[in-house]
């Protein structure tokens, strides 16, 4: 049966685009008609404009028609995290600080997309300056996840995991600082694929934590993750830390045979006490599937993971501490009205515009990096991050890939955890040792809970090991249906 | 690392303005993550270096290149108050 123009993949409406079968302007409003027709259960976007995307989609046409489409992708509607900049949009990453902020410049993410002839839509929800983990810290809405509509869609990117599952978007943006792209896509049963550190550049992301942040592509596959991504690599003079790297051909890896059987590392430490029975079962399907395919599975140890949470509850509100600093209400963002002089201008805008966990994490960071702490807290959480980084370029000599869960759970009930702070940190267990080390990672759908929830299962790469990342997923997805199952909505 | 947090002072730090009520509970709570963190000092680190960027790119240089700014108009368009091509604030200055 063929599937609605919703459900497509960027493969398969690239394709279509190319043979004449639809129009950019067909696929434009089929995605409009969706998103109207859901987004009332969902409220996966904040705002988006069918009028803005049509015009988009008519160029894009007139592009085709005269012979000038800009890439394979030209036409192609992508949803984007409200974090990122689309230039003449707004950009509120979820906060009153910037509830009326309009972007005036694309992000370089965005400028590569736009390059390929890709139009932005919409903007997606979030965890307020993407800091949580089931995009219940939006000062504006809840987005549910569109499996079940009491639970969590996952955070950060919950609402860019659940447009893309909801068929609201073909593919989306999100980005990625402990588990940001990983865990809401596992949640909602799609691809979300965490780069290597510096390979997509952050400029025009706004900034949480700038050692750890990266963008990267959630899509409903494999093959349309390694599309993205192919065009996302660049490197982007306006990001100090944006890597020169010749990408490969990721789309040309998925098919291309292996001259060395696979080496899958399972990390005994994600193994253990907290992960539960239903993710469990996901994974060791996972593990039987490479084991099939003639994969080696080797058991690694990552000692110092279990610090991970810790460093990361350090170093992250340090740099979000700094980063969030710039909301000063005088330039842009929030001004509190009755503030007389500049001094109460930045302690009200600040009362005003910030909710409670952007607070809670600029206190801390605050207090960690203030005299007398520094060497106790920030300096010593960098050290055992270089341990961490270690543990896994130990691994990597004796393993291709690390196999692993993405999450200990699967998704939760709306309001479950939103008052246990830890609990909910507890979400990144399994995700933010790949932020710390800079490693790529993907979540990939593995399967299902008792309860009919998406659950992943997550690949961790070597630095630059894209392909490798992609290919390996790829196997798996393609010797199972998840992709093709959508939620009823 | 068992000290008590003043919480007036970090908030004065952070520049932000806090109730009664979030100085209560966020004192509470940083409690939790600091005692949480605490398992850090075990961790023997003597000689091991920091990591500050996973993937340190250094001297990266860039040519000399004029390029467009932003116009005045779009450094103003989210300006919260402007005028005349500026941005607006109270007065900072005691008058003389």
């Amino acid at each position: 049966m063929s599937q609605p123009i919703y459900y497509k993949t960027l493969a398969e409406l690239s394709r279509e685009l190319e043979e004449k079968k639809v129009s950019s302007t067909e696929i434009a409003q089929a995605f409009i008609d969706r998103t109207q027709a859901t987004d009332g259960k969902v409220n996966a976007f904040l705002h988006h404009d069918a009028h803005d995307l049509l015009a988009q989609a008519k160029r894009s046409d007139e592009r085709r028609a005269t012979g000038q489409a800009l890439s394979p992708l030209d036409g192609l509607p992508i949803g984007i995290k409200d974090a990122i900049c689309v230039a003449g949009q707004p950009l509120t990453c979820a906060s009153k600080m910037l509830e009326n902020y309009v972007s005036p410049y694309d992000a370089g993410a965005v400028e590569r997309l736009k390059a390929a002839g890709m139009l932005p839509w919409g903007r997606l929800n979030l965890d307020e300056f993407a800091m949580g983990s089931s995009t219940e810290n939006s000062a504006f809405k809840t987005t549910c996840n569109p499996w079940n509509l009491e639970r969590i869609p996952g955070g950060s990117s919950g609402g860019s995991a659940a447009a893309c599952a909801a068929g609201q978007a073909i593919a989306t943006l999100g980005s990625d600082t402990g588990g940001s792209i990983r865990q809401p896509a596992s949640h909602c049963g799609v691809v979300g694929m965490k780069p290597t550190y510096g390979l997509v550049s952050r400029y025009g992301l706004a900034a949480f934590a700038s050692s750890l942040d990266q963008i990267g592509p959630m899509t409903r596959t494999v093959e349309d993750a390694a599309l993205l991504l192919q065009q996302l690599v660049w490197h982007d003079r306006r990001d100090s830390t944006s890597l020169n790297h010749a990408a490969p051909d990721y789309r040309g890896a998925l098919s291309q045979k292996r001259e060395t059987p696979l080496r899958v590392g399972l990390p005994k430490e994600y193994f253990g006490e907290g992960l539960s029975d239903d993710v469990r079962k996901v994974v060791d399907n996972a593990i039987g599937f490479y084991k099939s395919q003639g994969a080696q599975m080797v058991e690694i140890s990552l000692p110092h993971s279990s610090l991970g949470l810790a460093v990361y509850y350090i170093i992250a509100p340090a740099e979000a501490s700094s980063n969030l600093a710039r909301f000063d209400g005088i330039r842009y963002g929030h001004r509190a009205a009755k503030a007389d002089d500049p001094v109460e201008i930045y302690y009200d805008s600040r009362a005003e515009g910030f909710g409670p966990e952007v607070k809670r994490r600029v206190i801390l960071g605050t207090y960690v990096l203030s005299s007398g702490y520094y060497d106790a807290y920030y300096l010593r959480a960098q050290k055992v991050r270089s341990l961490i980084r270690q543990d896994f370029s130990d691994a990597f000599e004796k393993v291709d890939v690390i196999l692993s869960p993405v999450t200990p759970t699967p998704a939760f009930k709306r309001g479950e955890k939103i008052n246990n702070l830890l609990e909910m940190y507890l979400c990144d267990l399994y995700t933010i040792g790949v932020n710390l080390a800079g490693l790529p990672g993907i979540s990939v759908p593995g399967g299902f809970s008792k309860d009919g929830l998406p659950v992943g299962i997550q690949l961790i790469g070597k630095p630059l090991a894209e392909a490798e990342l992609l290919q390996t997923a790829h196997l798996f997805e393609q010797a199972h249906d998840f992709y093709n199952q959508h939620p009823a909505l | 690392m068992s000290e008590s947090i003043d919480i007036d002072h970090v908030a004065q730090l952070a520049r932000i303005r806090l109730s009664p009520e979030e100085k209560t509970a966020y004192a509470a709570q940083l409690g939790d993550i600091l005692n949480f963190v605490r398992q850090l000092e075990s961790v023997d680190v003597t000689g091991v270096e920091p990591t500050s960027h996973a993937f340190p790119v250094v001297n990266v240089l860039d040519d000399d290149e004029p390029s467009e700014p932003f116009t005045q108009a779009q450094a103003l368009m989210n300006a919260p108050l402007a005028r005349n091509g500026q941005i607006e604030v109270p007065k900072v200055v005691d008058e003389a």
